[in-house]
């Protein structure tokens, strides 16, 4: 199953991955050849048969809604790459003011 | 005190534990000892990304496969990505080998993100089997399994997603649990595929492993897939009377598996039988001809999105940008490296609109499968055992270039983690001078009968665990 | 225009009342420093796994069966995939096509009858952090200088509402809106404050013939922040689109913020190519199975709600009224306060409501005596007792005893006096200046500390004006 460049960009872009030219074209040509063999899977008729999405058989995980302490601010800016005051500081979104 | 040598290639970590309890040795001679071990082979094997100056336990030392969090030790998943991060909490598992009394000796190689067969992945250079250096220890815990096989840990914790602990376990000739899936926390664990990661110990001995797996088992409120685990029994018995080992039929006849392997698994089949095992055939044919495919689909598609919030916006890596979306996709871009990068481009297409169905929806589908055959075979055998890996360590450099033949090493390991099932590998032999791995698979919860079949063996087998270069 | 009707779905989402945020262990306050309550979970540090808070399903449940909603019996969580730094993992935990309440109906009294609205879904969610954009200008941050990230609200349990689009006018889509939003406040399970923003609406607008099948292009109406505003920008999109339509052209689908402060609809800007969200079940949560237990206990706390005591109120009040009353809150005042009931619905609707005392405080047999006692005391001491009405332990009769001053024997001799003292503006007022009459009122009011009954002091100075 071949895929497109254009839809390897699209998938990149998806990902937030910005792919050199020749990452795009190496890139292709492997995922082609991966999505090949895994396409191995729609040989299957399984219409009658559920998904696995999770291999223990658990329901009903919860907690109360007690506090527990939070990070002091030290530790929640302890590896920030960039902090503002006390906020995470990052380059402009370029998109409409949120409320 | 002048006392024998520790002798870390040959002690493990029963013993150890012994001659602290017997205070025979103190726990800073032990330590010692093994950075002792690391300072003479670590450079050639590089088995360690981070070394630490000061044991912060009692109790015999152990090494962490770097993608366990720990608390004040950088934490980097072998990645760019992360370089330099030291992470603010520790997971569950560094938790409660700090609450044991274990020394982290420090944080070992691992495949980026735990993605790979070879440690090659890593982004700071591959580690090296200390049987044959010029070859892999496999991976992605390739560190961990070289640095217990090598002496420079007495134990070590690795992380299996298809096959990370068994297969590298196998390639350097020592024990390695997969535990079941939801016995071990994940909590802090850097996360790669979430349904299927398990972290597990890395051994000398069956003992050592039942050992350290009752230290890191059980449930934890802070992992909601975890369950309560049945109390771990230390194995003894020396026979298998009694016990039903299925051979599954297309394991054994699977293309790729080298003659040498095939042989030493059929030794061991031949010890098995002698100590009252009863060996019979079973049938696994779609959970083999469909496993790989569906694992190389649904890994990846949880790791697109376990990965996304590497974004470089509170920790980690950060690429220069005048924009949010530029700055992410340049961070992203330079902080992971090939693998990484093929499995979220993987995963993102088969999660994407209109794929979604044919790709991710059916591996799940494929999944129940597998689950339902494993029950099927559970019904009529205790344990379930074929060769860990196809093959014997491979040379560096021998697969980098094709990823599907890399993908192929996990052909046998990923069935049952696809199932979430326990396995273990126990050496069982030498093929060309290099070890081969039994894998005993068991149903959910069943680490005792692996343990008590995997030690039985083990006893039988006589394995050494040194590597011969080094004895 | 009559030909033309309006088309109108809502998207509700709700910030449950908790202590603790969805899942994680972090306390839900908005008014501390930035970034001082958040925690590995609520960051997406590596390694952090989710943990749900059994208070937000158990909310969620109490909505869906106030809402009509069937509960689900095994509900999932999925991820939504998308980058923002307001969303740290990259995915927001939110549900998919198991919610936690599927299709439901909420039934709306209207002063014709009642109104079936189609709940399409009720699920559970996270909330998004919220971003500072630094140094922007026009409302527009394309050449703002950074955007700073405080992830305090970011993981804070969120329930999201989806309606069928059943509605068939602002106006109705306004009356939905208040009605669930009493009835949310009643149940509990939040405080659905639109100017904090605990409750914030969306809604998807089109326009149609009327009697034409099927559904044209619909346009996104964002972020409306007060129930005027929703029904102000639902009109204004609805005349907007008719306008497209009728000078033959074509309503393109797109999504328009709403400014209340001039009425425009601003248009967000389009992205290059559709969202593709990569929704897949959350592999590090198990499914959720209310069961009958949780559903039952659920149900047990569900009170009577308030669509149902509008019908029951309509009986003896006009209808506006009615439904003043009850989506305000006041209904329950209402009915424990003895009295003429119009009278008491309109000093409730009226004095009450413009002081802003919670009725739930108030003594509904203290109250009573006031209003059955507020023809005959000066209005300055029914205001005061009405604004003390919520003190803990008001009693009325201190102020039932300031009956008003209306004995004209008294008031005589006192506007007598004023006049005299005033000669210049009773002259004036003779000339024809009747609006004089309000500074000789305020005179006599001043001189009796306001205990003058106003309607008899008027009377009084006409005649001797007059005179
Ligand atoms: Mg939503
Ligand atoms: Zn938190």
């Amino acid at each position: 199953m071949a895929i497109t460049r254009e839809q390897v960009l699209h998938v990149a872009k998806l990902a937030h991955l910005d792919l050199t030219v020749e990452e795009v074209d190496r890139f292709r040509e492997q995922l082609s050849a991966i999505l090949d063999a895994v396409s191995k899977v729609s040989e299957l008729d399984l219409a009658d048969v559920p998904p696995t999405s999770h291999p223990l058989e658990l329901v009903n995980v919860w907690r109360d809604d007690e506090p527990s302490p939070s990070l002091p601010l030290d530790d929640v800016f302890a590896n920030a790459p960039e902090r503002d005051g006390d906020f995470f500081r990052v380059p402009p979104t370029g998109e409409v003011r949120e409320p | 005190m002048s006392r024998a040598p520790i002798d870390t290639l040959r002690l493990t970590a029963e013993e150890a534990l012994g001659l602290l309890e017997r205070k025979e040795v103190s726990a800073r001679e032990l330590w010692d000892a093994y950075r002792a071990a690391i300072d003479a082979r670590d450079e050639e094997l590089h088995c360690f990304l981070t070394h630490v100056d000061e044991p912060n336990g009692e109790g015999v030392p152990i090494a962490l496969k770097d993608v366990i969090g720990t608390k004040g030790i950088e934490t980097t998943a072998g990645s760019k990505i992360l370089k330099g991060f030291v992470p603010v909490y520790d997971s569950t598992v560094a938790r409660r080998c700090k609450d044991a009394g274990l020394a982290t000796l420090g944080k070992t190689n691992t495949d980026e993100f735990a993605m790979g067969s070879s440690t090659e992945n890593s982004a700071f250079g591959p580690s090296r089997n200390p049987w044959d250096p010029s070859r892999v220890p496999g991976g992605s815990g390739g560190g961990s399994a070289a640095a217990v096989a090598g002496g420079l840990a007495p134990w070590a914790l690795g992380s299996d997603t298809g096959g990370s602990i068994k297969q590298p376990a196998a390639l350097c000739g020592i024990v390695g649990l997969r535990p079941t899936y939801g016995t071990v926390s994940r909590y802090g664990i850097v996360a790669f595929a979430s349904s299927l990661d398990q972290v597990g110990p890395t051994t000398k001995t069956v003992r050592d492993c039942a050992l350290l797996y009752r230290i890191i088992a059980g449930r934890d409120p802070n992992d909601s897939t975890t369950a309560d685990v049945p109390a771990v029994e230390l194995p003894e018995r020396e026979d298998l009377k009694g016990v039903r080992v299925g051979v599954p039929r297309q394991m054994v006849e699977a293309e790729g598996i080298e003659p040498g392997v095939r042989d030493a698994f059929e030794r061991t089949l031949e010890l098995a039988r002698e100590l009252g095992a009863e060996v019979g055939e079973c049938e696994l044919p779609l959970s083999v001809e469909y496993g790989l495919p569906c694992y190389y689909l649904v890994a990846p598609a949880e790791a697109s999105s376990n990965l996304s919030r590497y974004d470089g916006v509170r920790y980690g890596l950060r690429a220069p940008d005048a924009g949010y979306h530029e700055m992410v996709m340049r961070t992203r871009d330079e902080g992971f490296g090939d693998e990484p990068k093929r499995r979220i481009m993987l995963g993102t297409y088969a999660l994407s609109a209109g794929y979604y169905e044919a790709y991710y929806g059916q591996a799940q589908k494929v999944r129940t499968v597998i689950r339902r055959e494993h029950a099927d075979a559970f019904e009529r055998f205790d344990v379930l055992v074929s060769p860990t890996s196809p093959t014997v360590a491979f040379e560096l450099g021998a697969k980098t270039q094709d990823p599907l033949a890399m993908y192929a090493n996990d052909l046998l390991t990923i069935p049952s983690c696809m199932a979430g099932l326990p396995g273990l590998n126990v050496p069982c032999g030498l093929s060309e001078g290099l070890p081969v791995g039994l894998q005993l698979i068991g149903p959910q919860f069943a680490e005792n009968t692996l343990f008590a079949v995997g030690h039985a063996l083990e006893r039988a087998i006589g394995f050494d665990y040194v590597p011969k270069r080094l004895r | 225009m009559t030909e033309w009707e309006p088309v109108i779905g809502l998207e509700i989402h709700v910030h449950l009342k908790t202590r603790t945020k969805m899942f994680c262990a972090c306390e839900v306050v908005y008014s501390d420093p930035p970034n001082s309550h958040t925690c590995p979970v609520c960051l997406a540090h590596p390694g952090a796994l989710p943990v749900p808070n059994l208070l937000a399903i158990e909310h969620t449940v109490k909505l869906g069966l106030a809402l009509g909603c069937e509960i689900a019996t095994r509900a999932l969580f999925h991820r939504k995939n998308y980058f923002y730094p307001d969303n740290p993992k990259g995915y927001q935990i939110s549900q998919y096509d198991v919610p936690l309440c599927g299709r439901g109906v909420f039934v709306v009294p209207k002063p014709g009858g009642d109104q079936q609205v189609g709940i399409t879904r009720a699920h559970l969610e996270e909330d998004a952090a919220k971003n500072v954009h630094i140094g922007g200008a026009g409302g527009r941050i394309g050449g703002s200088a950074h955007t700073n990230v405080d992830f305090n609200r970011g993981g804070t349990p969120l329930l999201e509402i989806v309606t069928e689009p059943d509605l068939r006018s602002a106006d109705d889509a306004k009356r939905f809106l208040q009605l669930l939003r009493q009835t949310i406040v009643e149940l509990g399970i939040s405080d659905a404050e639109m100017e904090k923003g605990t409750l914030r609406a969306d809604a998807n607008v089109s326009v149609r013939k009327r009697g034409e099948a099927g559904y044209r292009t619909r346009t996104e109406l964002k972020n409306m922040n007060s129930f005027n505003f929703i029904a102000r920008g639902m009109q204004a999109e609805i005349e907007r689109q008719i306008g497209v339509w009728e000078a033959g052209g074509e309503v393109v689908q797109q999504t328009f913020d709403f400014d209340a402060a001039s009425g425009a609809l601003t248009p967000r800007r389009s992205k290059e190519e559709a969202e593709d969200y990569r929704y897949f079940p959350e592999p590090d949560l198990v499914p959720v199975e209310p069961g009958d237990q949780l559903v039952e206990r659920a149900r047990a706390a569900v009170p009577e709600l308030p669509g149902t005591r509008l019908r029951r109120l309509e009986a003896e009040l006009d209808f506006d009224l009615a439904e003043g009353l009850v989506t305000s809150g006041r209904d329950r005042l209402y009915a424990r306060t003895p009295g003429d009931r119009r009278a008491v619905a309109n000093v409730l609707m009226n004095e009450l409501a413009g002081k802003g005392i919670d009725p739930e405080a108030v003594d509904g047999d203290e109250l009573g005596k006031l209003v059955g006692a507020r023809a005959s005391l000066p209005r300055p001491v029914f205001a005061e007792a009405i604004a003390r009405s919520g003190d803990e332990g008001f009693r009325a009769e201190p102020y039932l005893a300031e009956v008003a001053v209306t004995d004209v024997g008294e008031l005589g001799p006192l506007i007598d006096t004023i006049l005299a003292a005033n000669p210049g503006q009773v002259a004036a007022f003779r000339g024809g200046k009747d609006g004089l009459l309000g500074f000789f009122v305020g005179q006599v009011m001043k001189e009796t500390g306001g205990k003058a009954d106003p309607r008899a002091v008027n009377e009084l100075l006409r005649a001797k004006l007059a005179g």
